[in-house]
């Protein structure tokens, strides 16, 4: 706390930024800026902000840092996270028609709701801590309830389905999660710039959040410097995927939408942010061109590739790039100003078709069984057209298969049944043994613990369709542990589908520049696609039930004891003794009545009545009934003449 | 009459407070008191179960919708002139397809889909799914088995589309179903499909989708119901293995079955015949298998939005015999007088209502009792309400011929306006159905009976059972105790054990003349369904012969002096036929309480006929004459006879069992749990009163 008072001391402030500046330390922090746009087959634009924040492993800062964001590296510093990741997403990835076999994919197609894992560097027993503290920071951080992670039943640790192997990861995903500019806005501010200046100026609310798909993603790492003494680096890459759709005016349905930078965002660039070392726009054009004229050697051709027959860009490009699959435009907005923004066109001439290519199998999830009984978690994974394109195959005893590695975390209330797994390869069922190379589970336990389980499928290279299924149970919720709006039904977070012998990269022909976003595209990174989220209806309460409980049980109380009471104090004997001195004198109050209705009328006291007491008793109700009709008679004249009026 | 009975009841229970003996506990008291008076009891509270049925047209309430996020009408219809001339133009082309022979219809609709950028595929079924088997009576959709050898010579092939919202997470669908026969469909038909069109057009568009939608069209060439339901049985339970199915017809209606998520409602849109009123007429139906009821909140969004935003003339379905019946105009005219002396006492007493509305009210309550009753889902949607998805079928008649323009755009507009204004209700909810009713009956579109007020009339039909069944067993104890002198045989707790011995081996019959049809369908050969009624009926007679003759003391023709008393005998049928009846109510209130009009007064009334004619007295003739009327209604045959006529089927005569058992094989089916409330409890109980009317006492 103190630390952090003195931190807001200006003095102090300036004091560091000059003794930074006297020192001028060889590795500074460096802030870059990229901007990726792709026009999509199915007629809508990917636009891929990417900005990367390194602070270099050195202590000459101390717990100051010029551009890098004092939050995240106290985060880092504090629960000493080694790797992690944060992702925000709204809307579904459409794996057929934006690819799943490219960086930007694998890394960007994000489950619905919020992502969380992180590596940790602590000793084992404490990743646990680590971790529940972790949430509660990046929580208040984000404002987004990343704190329900904390919640020992809502996250996992899995060993190796994950892709990364450590066993002081942890992952949890909250898929009701809704994302708005609540999430943006904290996310925002730990650049440099905000969203005042440069590409991040673009963001205009409104456009950015009228998507298909929207990813807001943090990834930070860290780098360990190896000498003594120096602490680690740290490099915090944010990202956020939206998919627009162009507003086109067009009737013709198989010509692609023109659009420029202000018609897809309202905005314009005007300029970079100052503190960026880089700030490019590329233009990644997928399937096309990539075939044609093999080297551009004179500037009529290279001028050929933004303006011809079928497209043309409004702004010439400053390098082109080629990878396999297509061109890569490179724009640098730093020429751009407030009198010549820099706003990027794309104009489609001819109608164009293309695809992108996809990941070898195509993964849905769905659960069968309906209402309220036992039903069935069934995961189908598809052969895609491209399937048999793609590198990656793996030839094991003679045979060629494919990997694929599922990860799935399952919620202690669905009771899944390890034992039910069922296999169908091509619609033939196959033992475990034929199919299944690694298995892990770890059973949920109810309240404390989720289940998980991860598993490593080789299929052979020319399957055309594989099913999983595995049953489950549903199970009871305390009512106290139902959510406001339990009667929607309940979560299974998504389940990961990857391809541990697939890995996607772009590997472009020319010599790359030293732009982060390229480099980040060149790593191969591993094929993954994230499945639907599935929504269960468990056996919901009647939640007004507590009232009719509490008034059973109060009837049932009442009656139980005033029939104990009854039992307890009761004594025949006593009573019939009672009931007979009854029978000879009549009470106090009685007889003062009866005296004084004597007095009134001026008569003497009558003496108990000796008739028989069934005459009496037929006498009396007689009258009673002419009291009752009389009473009756009175109440309704009452009601007729009251309400008349 | 009841009021002054409680009067009478309280006196007593004075008289014996001023007593100084020791007085028993109110609740013995009360209860030794209905039993001593069972029978003035039984008359009073069977009176008041049949008047409390009749008054429950007064006591329907209107309609209103539970659920908040519903907010039916609330937005602005966004559909347009383009979406409307979409419609019409897949209806021409339909129609032009047709006239030319071009091939299956199904690639057309499935051009227009994908067109609309919906993700499309073909689904192929088999057409035979339901098949009678007795132990699967009760199991879920899921156990439809798969037929081996699949002929390729028949099976349907439905079109599926499915929208996915922009935004959502596609964790929940609507469904919107439109049957059509793609063979022979007619041109009302294809109205249907013009007007889902329509509709999809728009929401291919629209951005507030927050659930996918998706827009089966059947194949109604086999029956609306039989592709819903493969279809649904393929979304919620496939099977991975390999399915001949495949093989058949093109390659490219290969298997690529797609999904959208749990389902949260289905609508079944139908367009047939013109309509008979000036409006253009919609017609609600509701009733799945077993008399499951979708949310009454589907149906008041439904209505709320045709009646005030789109102008349809809304009705369920109503006994039309009913509305011209003298009887129950006379009991309306009394309801109205009572309703509108009450009115004049006091202005706020408003339970009165019109005669015709009356009239129309029993109607259409009848209707809805009778159809839940039954137990056959009345439409598509049943198929849906057996995987627990809300669902209800909309048939339209609008008042045009099908070939007028000008009307079918106007048409097209309203009836896509009312689905889309459904669609936004339902995908504005957040949670399922499960706010307004479930168990309820309708009297009109806008008015419904809920659970709490129709379970009075059942619960005042079996009240007298109970009280019946113990005076009988006192009396017959009694009896019992005087004829024999021998004090050992006197242990008077085991006394009904005879009689209980009778009741068991008949419900036993019961059970096994339940099963037989199964055994009898195995029989081979072919057999028309009078044949096959004739065995049944033999089989069974045959069966109870060998009933009576191997249990002693069953059969009501020998004459034995020691055997069981007919009021014991006649006591514990009556507690058979009430835990039967209560546990039917259970199941299908409908059934119990249909059930209940005709065996409650049957049990009761049911005395030996012989001690009636030896005695030669008015009343007690009267009494025999009227058990035996009752038992010749009660047997189920003729109240199948009797309930035909009713509905104005003309009564056919000879073929009447080959008509019975065609029935009572759409009963089992449909897997209606009415089928087995008549094998298991109706018809011991029936013999069990032709036992008693024939005991040789």
């Amino acid at each position: 706390m103190a630390s952090l008072v003195r931190s807001w001391i200006p003095l102090l402030i300036l004091q560091s930024f000059l003794v930074a500046v006297a020192f001028g330390s060889k590795e500074a922090e460096q802030f870059s800026e990229a901007l990726l746009l792709k026009p999509l087959p199915d007629r809508k634009v990917l636009a891929h902000f990417h900005f990367e924040n390194r602070a270099p492993p050195s202590n000459s800062h101390g717990r100051h840092h010029h551009l890098f964001p004092k939050a995240i590296s106290q985060l880092v510093q504090k629960f000493r996270v080694k790797e992690m990741e944060l992702s925000f997403t709204q809307g579904r990835w459409n794996h057929e028609h934006w690819g799943g076999f490219d960086p930007l994919s694998s890394m960007n197609a994000k489950p619905v709701g919020v992502e969380l894992w992180a590596v940790f560097d602590v000793p084992q027993s404490q990743v646990d801590t680590s971790w529940k503290n972790l949430t509660h920071a990046l929580s208040g951080l984000f404002c987004a309830s990343i704190n329900f992670l904390e919640s020992s039943t809502s996250y996992a640790a899995p060993t190796w389905g994950f892709g990364t192997n450590s066993d002081k990861l942890r992952y949890g995903s909250l898929p009701r999660e809704a994302v708005c500019t609540e999430n943006l806005t904290p996310w925002l501010k730990l650049l440099p710039c905000r969203d005042k200046d440069g590409i991040s100026a673009l963001m205009n609310r409104p456009s950015v959040y009228r998507g298909f798909y929207h990813s807001q993603r943090l990834h930070l790492s860290t780098v360990e410097s190896g000498q003594e003494g120096l602490g680690s680096g740290i490099v915090l890459e944010q990202t956020l995927t939206v998919v627009l759709q162009p507003e086109t005016t067009s009737v013709e349905t198989n010509m692609q939408p023109s659009w420029s930078l202000s018609s897809l965002f309202g905005r314009k660039v005007v300029g970079s942010c100052v503190l960026a070392k880089s700030s490019n726009v590329y233009l990644q054009l997928e399937g096309r061109l990539g075939h044609e004229s093999k080297n551009v050697d004179t500037e009529i051709e290279a001028h050929k590739l933004w303006k011809n027959a079928d497209f043309d860009l409004s702004l010439k490009p400053d390098r082109v790039l080629r990878e396999s699959s297509g061109l890569l435009f490179i724009f640098d907005i730093d020429k751009s100003s407030d009198s010549e923004p820099f706003d990027l066109g794309l104009n489609w001439k001819l109608p164009s078709k293309w695809s992108c290519q996809q990941a070898p199998l195509q993964a849905s999830r769905f659960l069968m069984g309906s209402g309220n009984e036992r039903g069935a978690i069934a995961i189908l994974l598809k052969a895609t057209e491209s399937q048999e394109k793609l590198p990656g195959r793996e030839l094991t005893d003679g045979r060629c298969t494919i990997k694929a590695n599922i990860f799935q975390i399952f919620p202690w209330y669905i009771k899944v049944y390890y034992h039910t797994l069922q296999i169908f390869v091509d619609q033939q069922q196959k033992t475990d043994s034929e199919v299944l190379k690694k298995i892990n589970v770890s059973p949920s336990t109810d309240k404390v613990s989720s289940g998980m389980l991860e598993m490593m499928l080789e299929l052979p290279c020319e399957v055309k369709s594989a099913a999983i299924s595995i049953e489950y149970d549903k199970g009871f919720l305390h009512i106290d542990e139902y959510p406001p709006d339990a009667n929607q039904g309940f979560d299974i977070p998504s389940a990961l589908i990857s391809f541990p012998s697939h890995h996607a990269s772009l590997d472009f022909q020319e010599e790359l520049s030293k732009s982060p976003l390229l480099s980040s595209f060149k790593e191969k990174s591993l094929v993954r696609s994230y499945t639907e989220v599935l929504l269960v209806p468990l056996t919901t309460p009647d939640f007004s039930m507590p009232y009719n409980v509490i008034t059973i049980t109060c009837t049932i109380f009442a009656l139980y004891f005033g029939s104990l009471l009854n039992v307890l104090r009761r004594r025949i004997g006593e009573e019939e003794r009672f009931l007979k001195s009854q029978g000879k004198k009549t009470g106090g109050v009685k007889q003062l009545l009866l005296r004084l209705t004597a007095k009134i009328r001026g008569r003497p006291i009558e003496a108990p009545s000796s008739e028989s007491p069934a005459a009496e008793s037929s006498f009396l109700s007689t009258k009673l009934i002419f009291k009752i009709i009389l009473i009756a008679g009175a109440a309704a004249a009452w009601q007729y003449f009251s309400t008349d009026k | 009459m009841a009021t002054e009975k409680r009067n009478k009841e309280e006196e007593e229970v004075k008289t014996d407070d001023g007593s100084p003996k020791i007085k028993p506990r109110p609740i013995v008291q009360l209860g030794i008191f209905l039993v001593a008076h069972s029978p003035v009891f039984s008359v009073v509270f069977s009176a008041a179960g049949v008047l409390a049925l009749l008054i429950l047209p007064l006591l329907a309430k209107n309609t209103y919708i539970s659920e908040n996020a519903l907010m039916p009408g609330s937005a602005r219809s966004m559909l347009s002139n383009r979406d409307v001339s979409d419609g019409s133009k897949l209806v021409k082309d339909i129609k032009n397809y047709r006239l030319n022979h071009e091939g299956q219809v199904q690639k057309l609709v499935g051009k227009y889909m994908s067109e609309m950028v919906a993700e499309v595929y073909y689904q192929k079924f088999h057409p035979e799914g339901n098949q009678f088997h007795p132990l699967h009576f009760f199991s879920g959709p899921d156990s439809y088995t798969l037929l081996d050898n699949v002929s390729c010579a028949s099976y349907g092939v439905n079109v599926a589309g499915i929208i996915r919202a922009p935004r959502g997470d596609g964790k929940e669908s609507i469904v919107l179903v439109t049957p059509y026969d793609f063979i022979n469909g007619g041109d009302y038909e294809a109205l249907s499909l013009g007007i889902t069109s329509t509709l999809f057009s728009l929401l291919a568009r629209v951005t507030w989708l927050s659930k996918d939608i998706i827009w089966l069209v059947a194949d109604s060439r086999y029956g609306d119901y039989r592709p819903v339901a493969a279809w649904l049985s393929e979304y919620h339970s496939p099977s991975f293995k390999v399915s001949d199915l495949l093989k058949c017809g093109e390659r490219n209606t290969a298997d690529n079955f797609r999904r959208a998520g749990t389902v949260a409602a289905a609508l079944v849109l139908k367009v047939d015949g013109r309509s008979e009123r000036f409006e253009d007429t919609l017609s609600i139906y509701a009733e799945a298998s077993n008399g499951q009821m979708p949310n009454l909140d589907l149906i008041n969004v439904v209505n709320y939005l045709a009646v005030h935003r789109q102008g349809f003339y809304v009705k369920v379905e109503k006994v039309v015999s009913l509305l011209s019946s003298s009887w129950l105009k006379i009991i309306g005219e009394i309801f109205e007088a009572v309703g509108k002396l009450a009115h004049t006492l006091n202005p706020d007493w408003n339970f009165g209502i019109p005669v015709a509305d009356y009239l129309e009210g029993s109607a259409t309550l009848a209707s809805s009792l009778y159809s839940q009753a039954l137990g056959i889902p009345t439409g598509p949607h049943g198929a849906f309400r057996d995987n627990q998805v809300d669902a209800i079928t909309l048939k339209v008649s609008p008042r045009f011929p099908p070939d007028s323009k000008t009307r079918q755009h106007d048409f097209f507009l309203r009836g896509a306006r009312l689905l889309e204004g459904t669609i936004r209700s339902v995908n504005n909810l957040l949670e399922k159905f499960h706010q307004s009713f479930f168990l309820y009956l309708l009297t009109s579109p806008s008015k419904f009976i809920s659970v709490g007020v129709y379970m009075i009339a059942f619960a005042l039909l079996v009240a007298p059972l109970p009280m019946v069944a113990a005076s009988l067993y006192i009396e017959g104890c009694k009896a019992l105790t005087k004829s024999t002198d021998n004090p050992t045989e006197n242990l008077k707790s085991w006394k009904w054990l005879d009689a209980a011995k009778q009741v068991f081996a008949l419900h036993l019959f019961g059970f096994i003349v339940t099963l037989l049809p199964y055994f009898i369908c195995q029989v081979p050969g072919q057999h028309s369904p009078s044949n096959r009624s004739i065995m049944w009926g033999t089989t069974s007679s045959s069966l109870l012969l060998i009933t009576f003759a191997a249990i002693p003391g069953c059969s009501p023709f020998t004459s034995r002096h020691h055997g069981t008393h007919w009021a014991v005998l006649k006591s514990v049928t009556i507690s058979a036929a009430f835990i039967g009846l209560c546990l039917m109510s259970i199941i299908n209130f409908a059934t119990a309480e249909i059930g209940a009009l005709l065996l409650v007064p049957t049990c009761l009334m049911a005395q030996p006929i012989k001690p009636a004619l030896r005695s030669r007295r008015i009343k007690s003739m009267l009494g025999a004459f009227c058990s035996m009327v009752l038992l010749t209604i009660g047997f189920p045959v003729m109240f199948f006879a009797i309930s035909k006529g009713l509905f104005g089927e003309g009564l056919v005569g000879l073929s009447l069992g080959g008509e019975f058992w065609t029935w009572l094989e759409s009963l089992w089916a449909w897997k209606s749990a009415t089928y087995l409330y008549i094998g298991m409890v109706h018809l011991p109980c029936w013999l069990l009163c032709l036992c008693i009317l024939f005991h040789p006492s």
